[in-house]
């Protein structure tokens, strides 16, 4: 652990890519194969079940240290981060004693997790907390700090993957983007899992494994298509699905559903799934799950699917009213082989083949037939209206790549919604916005009074959160803990995607997506618009 | 404390004492200032005259400009004015820093302005000065604020500066330009001897330091050598110069900030320097607390910075504590960005709190 915390240090340290690569590369050239294969799975953003909540910890803390439980909030408040504040009190309190837990401080970071942290799990809150009180003890804060990330699960390193896998990749001497890819879907951390990983040719290959997914970049609201891409014929267009992005697999006689989050989903959407073993094996599509009852002409919007992800057994009810189907819109494998490489067209000719025969739930995701780009932009214009959030467009000569390589495909949006919503309510965000307020709750006229519609976190530029900052602190009518309610006077333009009824808000509606456009310092709290415009954003949006 | 007047009060145009009918620090212009220390959020010019601790006449000489009227006491030399006698004690800030004790009628109040109680090389130790009302600054007023010691901080900025070193990096630092820029180059003079580069808003202070008596590294300033190469060199800026185009000689350079604040992640990540060196010229927790013990005070009024939070705590051990409102910036603000007199904040002017600690102070409008 102590080489992993020094590791932590140095990526922390500094913002080079370079050193970072370099950082990481020379930390899996040094350590055992076995706490390197565990630190591929923390520093690429795996993690593991969280043993202990984070009231558990506050609680933990404010006993170990000695301090009111106030004091602890407003310190946690201050840092942005539980496991920091935990190591910046327990090495400040008094009564702190280092070592008393000989030889923790050498722990391997292979041992923390397969060992101790697991050690947890069977133990009595009494244990527990002996426990996990008697390491921020003995550990020096930098482990302290490690530990308790890693015991809620949460620690983020700030390197993406693609940068673990560019430093594997010098060191095993094969390309990023393979390495990349044995990188994805289910593995497990072990010494001979990570020596396979270096070695040049790939030895077990795992049937559900997924490809590292192609992403699109985004295409400005307002960008003139024939200026940003040139002739229409060299684009495939088809809609910007509002559902799930899933790589759907079918090998060795099984099939796997993957997210964009690498998330194994497989056995939520058993219409799906029997629909993908019709499929021949070995073959994997890029696709989009929809809510979508039978027989209409649109899929049901993202609220109706939300009620399906989190479900990992749907019931035959919930399955009624949210069937969910899939459309394919790109064959990434086919009889076994990788297609990657071969042109989109190619994929496609393919991939309509393979789903001439296919049941309903597993549809091809149509072509746009517009063929020039003022009749795609008409069409585009036509989102909201089906429930689709733009356009997607694809070169037909493209090959499937790694992550966000710009160029061949793009997504066109369409204009966001907007309302101008006051400011009611702040709270310090966390990392590095802590203690800056950050996170907002903004609100519209009903009558006298201003009804919440929507939090937003982001859309300021980082001179005006500071500025707002400052405004916030000097404009607060009362503190709730870490909320402070404001003086409602700010004016905020909102940009979402769309809007839902909830009976969870007061406003009885839900913003999807909401953050902040424009800081309207040109409007008064009076020019801030009401519930009964908002609510006709919905019946507009219902209408069509 | 009585009902009586309060010896020292703040008012809209600062602390005011007005046995003396002089203000402390004050935010805009009075007839008579007595200053604490030359950080802008302490010293503003416009005042008739001027009272200050000698060490530190210089420094708010270029401060408030030349034709400012400053008057100077020795550490410790008392003088009277009006009903009451002042005097002027380390306060371990900056050189020439000073707590400003009055007594009257036998009543002793100190208002500390900034202080640390951590060793400085370039300025004289803080001096407990016992009182019945100690007005103590609050800019880290939180557990989570503990420093390590300043060589041992100096001690990681040479590891740091040797490692771009070997790399052919520059090392480009930021320090604020009065006090902080000084302190690292003495704190360095004991483990090198190699020259440092100052930005040219630090030049100036350090040749009064140098002046004082203050040893330092050799210096030079970054504008004379404008087309050399950076490589390997340590330069000091004000945090000010950051993603300025001033920077643009120094390409690739890694970049640092010493600062109190750079004990948490989160700002050092939000600022976006490569390194957080934690290094303040203000109070930690345990310093405050034990500088409040120490003076044996039986009241306590604290000014900036989290000034709630330490009122809370200390009303909870026993202690009679309340918050005192005022302009002063603590470590942010510190000789960079001066408050504008015309602010709101300015214009709503300052009123004693004595208020439950646990609901936010907020500006009567």
């Amino acid at each position: 652990m102590k080489a992993f915390a020094r590791l932590y240090e140095t990526l922390d340290a500094t913002n080079s890519t370079t050193a970072r690569v370099a950082a990481m590369r020379a930390y899996f050239a040094s350590v055992p194969p076995r706490d390197a294969a565990w630190a591929v799975y923390v520093l690429s953003g795996r993690r593991q079940r969280r043993l202990v909540g984070a009231a558990e910890l506050r609680d933990w803390l404010q006993r170990a240290c000695g301090y009111p439980a106030w004091l602890v909030e407003d310190s946690y408040a201050a840092v942005g981060d539980l496991a920091e504040t935990i190591a910046l009190l327990m090495a400040a309190a008094p009564e702190h004693v280092h070592g008393c837990d000989a030889g923790v401080d050498s722990v391997s970071l292979a041992d923390w997790l397969e060992l101790r942290l697991p050690s947890l799990r069977d133990a009595d809150a009494e244990s527990r907390q002996q426990l996990v009180t008697a390491w921020w003890r003995a550990l020096d804060p930098a482990q302290a700090f490690l530990v308790t990330k890693l015991l809620t699960g949460g620690l983020r390193v700030g390197v993406s993957r693609a940068l673990v896998a560019r430093a594997l990749s010098g060191l095993a001497d094969v390309p990023q983007a393979t390495m990349q890819h044995r990188l994805m879907g289910r593995w497990q951390p072990t010494a001979t899992w990570f020596e396979g990983l270096l070695a040049a040719a790939d030895a077990r290959a795992e049937p559900s494994r997924p490809y590292p997914f192609f992403l699109a970049s985004p295409l400005e609201a307002d960008a003139d298509p024939s200026v940003a891409l040139g002739q229409r014929g060299d684009w495939l267009a088809e809609w910007k699905w509002d559902g799930i992005r899933a790589q759907c697999i079918r090998r060795g006689g099984e099939c796997f559903i993957w997210t964009r989050g690498e998330e194994l989903v497989t056995e939520r959407y058993p219409e799906v799934q029997a629909a993908l073993q019709t499929l021949p094996e070995g073959c994997v599509l890029d696709s989009e799950l929809l809510a979508w009852r039978p027989g209409d002409r649109q899929a049901l919007p993202f609220s109706a699917l939300q009620r399906r992800i989190g479900r990992l057994k749907p019931g035959k009810r919930l399955r009624e009213e949210v069937p969910v189907r899939l459309l394919a819109y790109d064959l990434l494998e086919f009889a076994g082989a990788d297609l990657r490489a071969a042109p989109l067209q190619e994929r496609r000719e393919r991939l309509a083949g393979l789903l001439d025969d296919a049941p309903p739930a597993l549809g091809l995701s149509p072509l746009l037939d517009a063929d020039d780009w003022p009749s795609l932009t008409e069409a585009r214009a036509r989102s909201r209206e089906l429930g689709v959030e733009g356009l997607m467009l694809k070169r037909h000569d493209s090959p499937y790549q790694v992550g966000r390589a710009r160029g061949d495909w793009w997504k066109w949006k369409i204009e966001p919604l907007t309302l101008d919503a006051v400011m009611i309510y702040a709270q310090a965000g966390h990392g590095r916005r802590a203690s800056l307020y950050t996170d907002y709750t903004f609100a519209v006229w009903q009558d006298e009074d201003l009804v919440p519609v929507a939090k937003a976190y982001s859309g300021l530029a980082d001179t005006e959160i500071v500025r707002l900052d400052r405004w916030i602190r000097k404009h607060t009518l009362e503190r709730f803990g870490p909320v402070r309610q404001v003086e409602p006077l700010q004016v905020f333009e909102l940009a979402f995607e769309g809007i839902a009824h909830s009976a969870r808000h007061r406003s009885g509606v839900a913003l999807r997506f909401p953050r902040i456009r424009r800081w309207r310092e040109d409007l008064g709290p009076k020019d801030a618009d009401s519930l009964a415009q908002v609510q006709a954003l919905l019946e507009g949006q219902e209408r069509d | 404390m009585d009902a009586r007047q309060p010896l020292v009060r703040p008012t809209d145009h600062g602390l005011y004492c007005a046995a003396g009918d002089f203000y402390i620090d004050p935010w805009r212009p009075v007839g008579r200032a007595l200053i604490t220390h030359a950080h802008a959020d302490h010293a503003r010019h416009g005042s008739r005259s001027y009272l200050a601790a000698s060490p530190g006449v210089s420094l708010l000489q270029r401060r408030l400009g030349a034709d400012s009227r400053i008057d100077a006491l020795a550490y410790g030399e008392r003088r009277r004015i009006g009903e009451v006698e002042v005097s002027f004690h380390p306060a371990g800030h900056v050189l020439g820093s000073a707590q400003i004790r009055i007594e009257h009628r036998g009543e002793v109040w100190v208002v500390s302005g900034d202080y640390k109680r951590d060793p400085d090389p370039t300025c004289a130790p803080f001096e407990v000065v016992p009182c019945n009302t100690f007005v103590t600054e609050a800019t880290f007023s939180l557990p989570i604020y503990v420093w390590p010691s300043g060589e041992r901080v100096a001690r990681e900025i040479l590891e740091w500066w040797d490692l771009n070193r070997a790399e052919g990096r520059a090392s480009v630092l930021f320090c604020y330009a009065l006090g902080k820029a000084q302190r690292v180059l003495a704190e360095l003079a004991g483990l090198t001897d190699r020259s440092v580069f100052l930005h040219g808003a630090v030049t100036p202070l350090t040749k009064l330091y140098r002046r004082a008596g203050i040893e330092m590294l050799p210096t030079e300033q970054v504008d004379l050598r404008t087309r050399r190469d950076w490589a390997g060199e340590l330069v000091i800026a004000p945090p000010g110069a950051a993603g300025t185009p001033w920077m643009r000689r120094f390409r690739g350079a890694s970049t640092g900030f010493c600062s109190g604040w750079m004990r948490l992640r989160g700002q050092r990540r939000r600022r976006g320097f490569d390194r957080g060196f934690v290094l303040s010229d203000h109070a930690d927790w345990p310093g405050l607390l034990r500088t409040i013990r120490e003076t044996g005070a039986e009241r306590v009024l604290a000014t900036h910075g989290q000034s709630d939070t330490l009122v809370r705590y200390l009303r909870e051990q026993g202690v009679e504590a309340g918050a005192l409102e005022t302009l002063f910036a603590g470590e942010d603000g510190a000789a960079e960005a001066s408050i504008d007199p015309g602010t709101d904040a300015a214009a709503a002017g300052a009123s004693i709190s004595e208020r439950g600690a646990s609901t936010d102070r907020h500006e009567p409008s």
